[in-house]
């Protein structure tokens, strides 16, 4: 490499005086790019066989003039320094709309494929223990004891009430297995204040904030209790007082109205920020940039949290983007960014800590791209072995399982034994058949509620439509089934 | 900015808690069917500038959005002068993306703000159609009545003069058929005013369409109606011109029309009642048929594409309840079912034009029983 800057250093002197030689002529062979080989021996000089070709002191061999394929020489910038007959340097600075550039006569595009992807924070290693010189916050054993109950009991939901649609005792389910250490983690690091924006895997952050199992079940079964009426799938669990946004099934449109709401929280001056989740495929959609796009230029107090877990449904990420993941974008829209390990419990915690005080002390956004992997199917309409091989689900499910892991580092400060932990799933799991007994014994909600929240008042026409629905019943008793109140 | 106490209202001096009493009696002024005598005028783009004023002013949750709202002074000039007084954040200028400012305005509404979105026309609208409809829209029944949307999506509808088949479609329908939306269609300058209060003022999301070449038209106003509290209630059509042998409705700048066609008609003997919907969503029924039963004939305009237009609608509706009252078949004017031309002549012959109205009202008049009105 130094050889070849000398080199090209000579060359550029050389040049100094031709000038005039490569700017016209060559006007169009610049347009051509030319093959640059680092690797080729730097041996090629002007004279005689690159006669007609862009000269080399832009790159070493320019052989395969006119191919279309080219690489850059070396990321990072380097700029040539080129003095002319004056003494006065040719690299000056200029501005253009958007600020002051500074100029390079070196033809250097930036590369598709970094020869290194941006690594990944993590605190703990695959067991268990924490690395050596890794800065992460302390946790207290009180903290970590929820953390990780938490987690578990995530994990028992998920299982049991994946089985009951299995039975068909519910319509529908998605599981966030693998992904516990994202939905508590994240959760412990924030406040009851800072506003939650999910996509459809978090319900880990509802459940740290206090929604109950049989919360959760009435809203799996659409009853009565149900805060959502019995208006929506299993899973768009919602809550107001948990400062947890209703689940909507479209993909990525939380991500603009993060911004929104995090814009009305700037105005507010509140000490508190918006968190919204997404996956690695919510990436794709034209919200995603929109929204980061904006939530820069508005500098919006959002923390960006992706689940980066490999899979949309059946797309693998190598087919969803072709950029180093999700952490390189953030740069892209000005927004500051970490790529974390996202099945390493501390780590996730100590990252969106962090973030969360960059964003509301410093009014911007953060990216934290959580790498990690969808043990289960997408959702109970999905076999995820028809798509990707049974032992790779295996492998994340058991050696790079996020619960065991941080176990294993609970352990070994002494804070949980194997007794204790076989009573805690047990509590958890006749908690939870408990409640889904009581959901769904439980009535269903009211016709009443059919008709409701359409606008904020009942509007005259669906007043009608209601009173003429309950003749109907009246004339019709039979055809009404007789489980539902009227 | 952000101290501006809801107290502090700019004109009339009223305060809050006679703000509600007044809002009562400024409703009953409003649904009176004649202008009051009044000498002042008003272009219904100063008509929207002064609600916006007005509001932003009362309520400093209400905030504008939208490309070329702030320094530009607004595309059309709508939210001129809004900058200078409120202050950048509260007029923000986005960058290029519907999908991305209705998305936030959607989650800044879920929040607590009342944002009034601009499109540049609806017909950009398109980009943003999944958070009109699904994010906000729906909100509201998904989330069981938690999260509420205060939204106004406004902006010019419907065509200009020579902008082409993209910057010329009609979106009354496409809305009108969503339910969770409100739809509003203002024409005069008192119809901006107080509607575009109203939509500012509702919990629900609201869609506004204007139209461009309204913009500039005059209207004359009475006192009541630059009152600062005044409103329309959203719902209620306006009877702009009573008569007794055939009903037009119309909506925005057809209604204007209709009155000219109503003028024609009436030299020639047919007593045209003119009906101005304003609200395409709710649409009022009430008022349709109670005409229609007055009249016994029906003629709806609209400059939206014929097929699943709002004109369909109305026919449906009246003959699903004054039935035994038509005389003649419902007929709908509407545009023609091509995307918009763009050469003057082609463009004349795609939009309804007044002699079409009055055409479609004498056969309407003369497919009756030979003893009806005739000329």
């Amino acid at each position: 490499m130094a050889i070849w800057l000398r080199r090209s250093r000579s060359l550029a002197h050389y040049l100094k005086a031709e000038i005039g030689f490569w700017k016209v002529p060559n006007q169009r062979s610049f347009l051509n790019p030319c093959f640059f080989n680092p690797e080729k021996s730097s041996s090629t000089t002007l004279t005689g066989e690159n006669y007609g070709n862009p000269p080399s002191f832009l790159g070493n061999s320019p052989t395969l003039f006119g191919s279309r394929r080219f690489e850059s020489i070396k990321s990072g910038r380097e700029e040539l320094d080129l003095e002319d007959e004056n003494g006065g340097h040719q690299n000056q600075a200029m501005d253009f709309p958007g600020g002051r550039i500074s100029f390079t006569s070196e033809m250097k595009f930036i590369s598709e494929s970094p020869r290194e992807r941006i690594p990944c924070y993590r605190v703990l290693d695959d067991d268990g223990l924490p690395i050596m010189h890794s800065s992460f916050v302390e946790v207290s054993k009180e903290a970590a004891l929820k953390m990780f109950s938490n987690m578990v009991t995530l994990e028992t939901m998920d299982t049991i009430l994946y089985e009951a649609q299995r039975q068909g005792r519910i319509s529908f389910y998605l599981t966030s297995i693998g992904e516990e250490a994202i939905n508590i983690a994240t959760a412990a690091a924030l406040t009851p204040h800072d506003v939650v924006l999910p996509q459809y895997r978090e319900p880990g952050v509802l459940l740290w904030r206090g929604f109950t199992l049989q919360e959760f079940s009435n809203q799996c079964f659409g009853n009565k209790a149900d805060y959502g009426k019995g208006r929506q799938m299993p899973i768009h669990y919602g809550s107001n007082k948990h400062n947890y946004f209703t689940v909507s099934s479209t993909i990525a449109t939380q991500i603009p109205q993060a911004v929104g709401a995090a814009y009305s929280l700037k105005m507010d001056k509140k000490d508190a920020c918006v968190v919204t989740y997404f996956g690695d495929g919510g990436t794709s959609e034209g919200d995603f940039h929109a929204g980061l796009n904006f939530a820069a230029v508005m500098e919006a107090p959002v923390v960006y949290i992706c689940r980066n877990n490999g899979w949309a449904i059946s797309t693998p990420v190598s087919q969803q983007f072709r950029s180093d993941g999700v952490v390189v974008k953030g740069k892209a829209y000005g927004i500051r960014s970490i790529r974390v390990d996202g099945n390493d419990a501390l780590a996730v915690y100590s990252a969106t800590l962090a973030a969360r005080e960059m964003a509301i002390t410093e009014q911007k956004p953060i990216l934290i791209e959580m790498l990690t992997y969808r043990v289960g199917h997408h959702s109970t309409s999905d076999d995820s072995t028809k798509y990707r091989p049974v032992d790779e689900i295996e492998h994340w499910k058991t050696a790079r399982n996020p619960i065991s892991r941080f176990r294993k580092w609970v352990d070994k400060n002494g804070w949980w034994s194997d007794k204790d932990e076989s009573e805690l799933r047990a509590n958890v799991r006749k908690q939870l058949l408990q409640a889904i007994q009581v959901a769904e014994k439980a009535e269903k909600p009211p016709i009443s509620n059919l008709f409701t929240d359409v606008y904020e008042s009942l509007p005259s026409n669906l007043c009608e439509q209601e009173e003429l629905l309950r003749e109907s019943i009246k004339r019709h008793p039979q055809d009404y089934p007789s489980d539902v109140p009227v | 900015m952000l101290g501006i106490v809801r107290g502090r209202i700019a004109r009339g001096g009223v305060n809050a808690s006679s703000l509600q009493k007044i809002r009562n009696q400024s409703l009953i002024y409003a649904s009176s069917r004649s202008y009051s005598s009044a000498s002042k005028e008003m272009t219904v783009r100063d008509a929207l500038n002064s609600a916006l004023d007005e509001e932003m002013s009362a309520d400093p949750k209400v905030f504008v959005m939208g490309e070329e709202v702030g320094e530009y002074q607004g595309a059309y000039k709508i939210s001129k002068g809004l900058l200078e007084k409120y202050g950048p954040e509260r007029v923000v200028d986005t960058p290029i993306t519907e999908a991305g400012f209705a998305g936030i305005g959607v989650g800044a509404a879920y929040h607590g703000l009342r944002p009034v979105v601009e499109f540049m026309t609806f017909n950009f609208s398109m980009q943003a159609i999944d958070h009109i409809i699904n994010s906000a829209a729906k909100s509201n029944y998904m989330s069981a009545g938690q999260i509420s949307v205060p939204i106004v999506f406004r902006g010019p509808n419907g065509a200009a003069a020579g902008v082409g088949a993209q910057h010329s479609q009609c979106y009354a329908a496409w809305f009108g058929a969503c339910p969770g939306l409100k739809v509003l269609a203002p024409y005069s300058s008192e119809d901006a005013r107080g509607l575009l209060k109203a939509a500012i003022r509702d919990p629900d999301p609201v869609v506004f369409l204007e139209n461009e070449l309204l913009y500039g038209e005059s209207f004359p106003i009475s006192a009541e109606v630059l009152d600062s509290s005044f409103c329309l209630p959203i719902g209620k059509a306006k009877i702009e011109r009573e008569g007794k042998d055939v009903t037009i409705t119309a909506f925005s700048k057809m209604v204007g029309y209709a009155l000219k066609a109503a003028e024609i008609l009436a030299k020639e003997g047919i007593s045209a009642e003119v009906i101005n919907l304003r609200s395409i969503r709710p649409l009022d029924r009430s008022t349709i048929n109670a005409s229609v039963r007055k009249t016994n004939r029906l003629i709806t305009v609209e400059e939206g594409f014929p097929q699943h237009g709002v004109g369909a609608e109305i026919c449906a509706c009246v003959v699903e309840e004054s039935f035994e009252y038509l005389d003649a078949p419902v007929e709908r004017i509407a545009g023609a079912d091509v995307p918009m031309p763009y050469a003057a002549n082609l463009e004349r012959m795609a939009v309804p034009q007044i002699e079409d109205i009055v055409r479609a009202a004498k056969r309407a008049c003369y497919r009756s029983v030979p003893m009806a009105a005739t000329a």
